[in-house]
This record gives structure tokens, C-alpha cells and sequence, in this order.
């Protein structure tokens, strides 16, 4: 019998989320409180009450790669939610750092280009500088091909001439003056890949 | 009365309305909003997922500034101010990681609604109204990050908020009960999974005109964006041209308070809502 690939599971790691998070996920009786009213769960691989029941198992990478960890829209329903307070959306957020720290293909990469972009606009200039921010996004993302193909692309144009007239898209960016201290909090992520 | 005031980047950008409204409003209640000097962006929806110390840092730069004024801090973004508060109880608390900063933790940091809803600032709005908007129908959306999760937000009634629907209430706004005000848009999928936010967001104005309102009205700008420009999208989802107006508290308060400027807000928006209120003789 030939199997496609092998589940190692990761012991160490249930700890591991548990001190980089705060979060105890041992405590979880799997009630699905947190899946239940996810407004995402409809677009979600793994479900919100299935990722913190993997992380116990240990199976660290299907959890890193999955796209229901960068799908989670972080509106706190469930960490508001679950009847054993457990912070649901601060283990996703702990999840996604891990995924990106592990070198792992994504399933869903998109969002996570969104995010960098986002803080790469910070960094350079201290505020968001929106109309740069989509101008990267929209390079490193490859969505433009889709767009085209969708149709998207021609909705998007029509919607974006109208906030660039209306001055709602800026062509400049604004420099924050303490540029520097904003760029120090930058340097101190030791990360690889950040913005 | 005076306040410190951080408006965050989107209230210079795609929420400008929503920044020109509440500059509006204020002045005729004579709030004096001192906007945090040099202030930078709290990372938003960004950080949090990047990096735990990163997202505590950028909103407490800005924090420590406010200290210094000594006055209540006013955030009219709902992810600002969720990132301020979650910022703020971190120092306070004295939570891991530690952060390094000379923030003592004292400042309070409020939601612009909120603001707005206190007992003397109602007052103030009540003495000041010029033209009440009777016969404009309405839900009241607060979003995710106004209310959730309470333990950061404070928030009082956090599956179901009442300050806004009060406050349209005074307006003379006819607001109508439903079961999303606080259901999700899609927040910052907005560009990289626009299918997902077109999905939430128009559901939520399905279920708005179900409830049989005419425009749905936000205090977040993020909401606000995604509810009024992907409306083409949520068309074609629905196979159905969807023309639903979405304002700002601020927006239809500065029209209730007989702000001259309130035309040039209305006009920015994609779906524009002018039609409905000369419709119902308030514009």
C-alpha cells in the first residue's frame, strides 16, 4: 500500500503555541461555539474548533499551511464567544507568524502579501500610504491576470477613478517626522521576511 | 471642551468623509479635537497577525503623546481603536512581552460613537438639532472591532449595541431592529479576497433592506468601504443591481445639525446617497 504522504506529528509543539500565544488550547471541549459563528467558516479548509483540536495533535504543518488561517477575517467572534475564554483569534494570529517563520508553500498566500504590503507602507513612511500599498500588493500578488480574466479588473478601475477623484486616494504619501523610531520597531523583528 | 484626537490614516484617505463629518460636527458642538501630533499608523489589521511586539509598539507611540496632553483620547476608526485599547491594557497590565516605553498607561481611550454618546455630549447634539431626518429608514451596523471582544473593548452590550440606534434615534432617524449589527464585512480581505468580503458584505445589505431600510449607517471606515464599493461585484453576485447606501454616523449628524458641508461628504461616495435623502426633503 503506497501512501502519498506520511503525518508526522510534532509533540513538542502544543507547548510550544501555548507559550508563544498565552493561550492554553487544552482546555478546548470542542462545543464549536467558535466555528459556528465564523462568518468566514463557509470559505475555511480547516475550521476554527479543527485547528485548535490539530494543534493538540501536533500536526503543525497542515495547520501552517492551510488557508483557513489567513482567511480568519480577526472580527473576535469566537475569542468573544468561547465559553472557556480561550483567545481563538490570538492563536490564529500566533499561527500565521508561525506559518510565515516556517518557509511552508501557503495555500492561501494573498492575504499575506496584503499584510507586508501594509507594513512596508508603515515602514517607509509611518502612516498607510494607500495608493503605494495597492500599487504593491497588486505586483507581488500576480492578481492582475485574474482580474483581467474575471472581469474584476474593470469594476476595481471604475471604483478607484472615482475615489482618485474625489481625493480619497492620495498621490503622495505623508511622511510621519519620527520616521526613525518607527523604522527601529521594524529593525528589532528578527524575522527573515519582514516588510 | 477639548479632546485628543487620532484619526488614523484612512480618515485622510478613503474615509475622508468620515474625517470631514466628524471635524464638522464637532466644531458646532464646540468639542475642540487636538489631533496627536505627528501621529503614525497603529498597523491595523497588519501587525497583530505579524508581529505580537510590533503591534503593541505602533499604537503606543502614539499613546505616549497622548499622555503627555493629558486629555481623553477620540478614535473614530473601529480597528484603531481596538488596536489602542489592546495596546493600551497591555502596558497597563503589564502583559508579556514587555514592552519598552515611557507610556504610564493613563490615558482614556474612547470610540468616537461612544464619545458622542455620552449623556452630555446627547445633550449638546438634542439642543443643537436643525433639521430632524424624519422618514430616513435605517439599520444601525457597528461592525466587529467597536465591541469585540468586550475584555479589550469594554464595550457594554456586545451582541446587540444600542448607542448608535439612540443617538439616529434623537436624529429623528427611523431605525429598524436586525440581527447583524455586529456580523462581519469581510474587513480586510477587502483586496485580497474581495470574493469573500462581496459574500459578507452583501449579505449584510440583503438582510438590511429585508429589516426595510433604505441605507445601512457605519462608524468604521473599513466597514463603510467595503459595504459602499463593492457594490458592482455584489450585482453581479445576486444577479441583481444592488443600489444601497451606506453613510457615517457623523454624516447623518452633521446633516441633522444643519452643516452647510454636508453635500460635499455625500458626493464622495460610489453609491450615492443624495437621491435618497432629497427623496425625503432632507437634502
Amino acid at each position: 500500500m503506497q501512501f502519498e504522504s506520511v503525518i508526522v506529528p510534532d509533540n513538542t509543539w502544543l507547548a510550544e503555541v501555548g507559550s508563544s500565544s498565552g493561550e492554553s488550547v487544552s482546555i478546548c471541549y470542542q462545543c464549536k461555539t467558535c466555528s459556528s459563528g465564523c462568518p468566514v467558516a463557509f470559505a475555511m479548509d480547516l475550521l476554527p474548533h479543527q485547528i485548535i483540536h490539530m494543534i493538540r495533535l501536533g500536526l503543525k504543518d497542515e495547520v501552517l499551511k492551510s488557508a483557513s488561517i489567513w482567511l480568519c477575517a480577526s472580527c473576535e467572534t469566537c475569542t468573544t464567544r468561547c465559553p472557556n475564554d480561550i483567545d481563538v483569534a490570538k492563536i490564529i494570529d500566533t499561527m500565521r507568524m508561525a506559518s510565515l517563520k516556517s518557509g511552508l508553500k501557503l495555500k492561501e498566500k494573498r492575504p499575506s502579501i496584503f499584510h507586508k504590503s501594509v507594513l512596508s507602507s508603515i515602514k517607509k513612511t509611518g502612516r498607510l500610504y494607500e495608493l503605494g500599498m495597492i500599487g504593491i500588493y497588486t505586483l507581488k500578488s500576480g492578481d492582475i491576470v485574474s482580474n483581467i480574466k474575471s472581469g474584476a479588473l474593470l469594476e476595481d478601475a471604475k471604483v478607484g477613478w472615482k475615489l482618485f477623484k474625489e481625493r480619497k486616494l492620495k498621490i503622495f504619501p505623508r511622511l510621519v517626522k519620527g520616521r526613525k523610531e518607527i523604522k527601529r520597531f521594524f529593525k528589532k523583528l528578527k524575522r527573515g521576511e519582514t516588510a | 471642551m477639548k479632546v485628543s484626537y487620532y484619526p488614523g490614516c484612512s480618515l485622510h484617505s478613503t474615509g475622508l468623509e468620515y474625517g470631514k463629518s466628524t471635524e464638522e460636527v464637532c466644531k458646532i458642538l464646540d468639542i475642540e479635537l487636538e489631533e496627536l501630533s505627528d501621529w503614525n499608523c497603529c498597523g491595523a489589521g497588519s501587525a497583530h497577525c505579524t508581529d505580537e511586539v510590533l503591534s503593541i509598539e505602533l499604537p503606543v507611540r502614539n499613546l505616549v503623546t497622548a499622555e503627555e496632553s493629558g486629555l481623553d483620547l477620540v478614535i473614530p476608526c473601529a480597528a484603531c481603536f481596538n488596536r489602542f485599547k489592546v495596546a493600551e491594557k497591555h502596558i497597563r497590565e503589564g502583559k508579556e512581552p514587555a514592552i519598552d516605553t515611557s507610556y504610564k498607561g493613563k490615558v482614556p481611550v474612547k470610540h468616537l460613537l461612544d464619545f458622542l454618546s455620552e449623556e452630555e455630549n446627547l445633550k449638546l447634539i438634542k439642543e443643537k438639532i436643525q433639521k430632524p431626518l424624519n422618514g430616513l429608514k435605517a439599520v444601525c451596523y457597528y461592525g466587529c472591532l467597536i465591541t469585540r471582544p468586550p475584555k479589550v473593548t469594554d464595550a457594554k452590550n456586545h451582541e446587540n449595541p444600542q448607542a448608535m440606534d439612540e443617538l439616529l434615534s434623537l436624529l429623528g432617524v427611523e431605525v429598524y431592529p436586525w440581527s447583524y449589527k455586529t456580523d462581519c464585512c469581510g474587513g480586510s480581505l477587502m483586496l485580497s479576497r474581495p470574493d469573500i468580503v462581496a459574500e459578507l458584505s452583501g449579505k449584510l445589505i440583503q438582510m438590511a433592506k429585508e429589516a426595510g431600510a433604505d441605507c445601512i449607517v457605519t462608524a468604521c471606515p473599513l466597514c463603510q468601504a467595503n459595504l459602499d464599493t463593492k457594490q458592482g461585484r455584489i450585482s453581479k453576485n445576486l444577479e441583481n443591481k444592488v443600489h444601497f447606501p451606506a453613510f457615517y454616523f457623523t454624516e447623518l449628524l452633521g446633516l441633522a445639525l444643519g452643516c452647510e458641508k454636508a453635500g460635499q461628504w455625500l458626493k464622495k461616495h460610489v453609491i450615492d446617497p443624495r437621491d435618497l435623502l432629497k427623496s425625503q426633503g432632507l437634502l
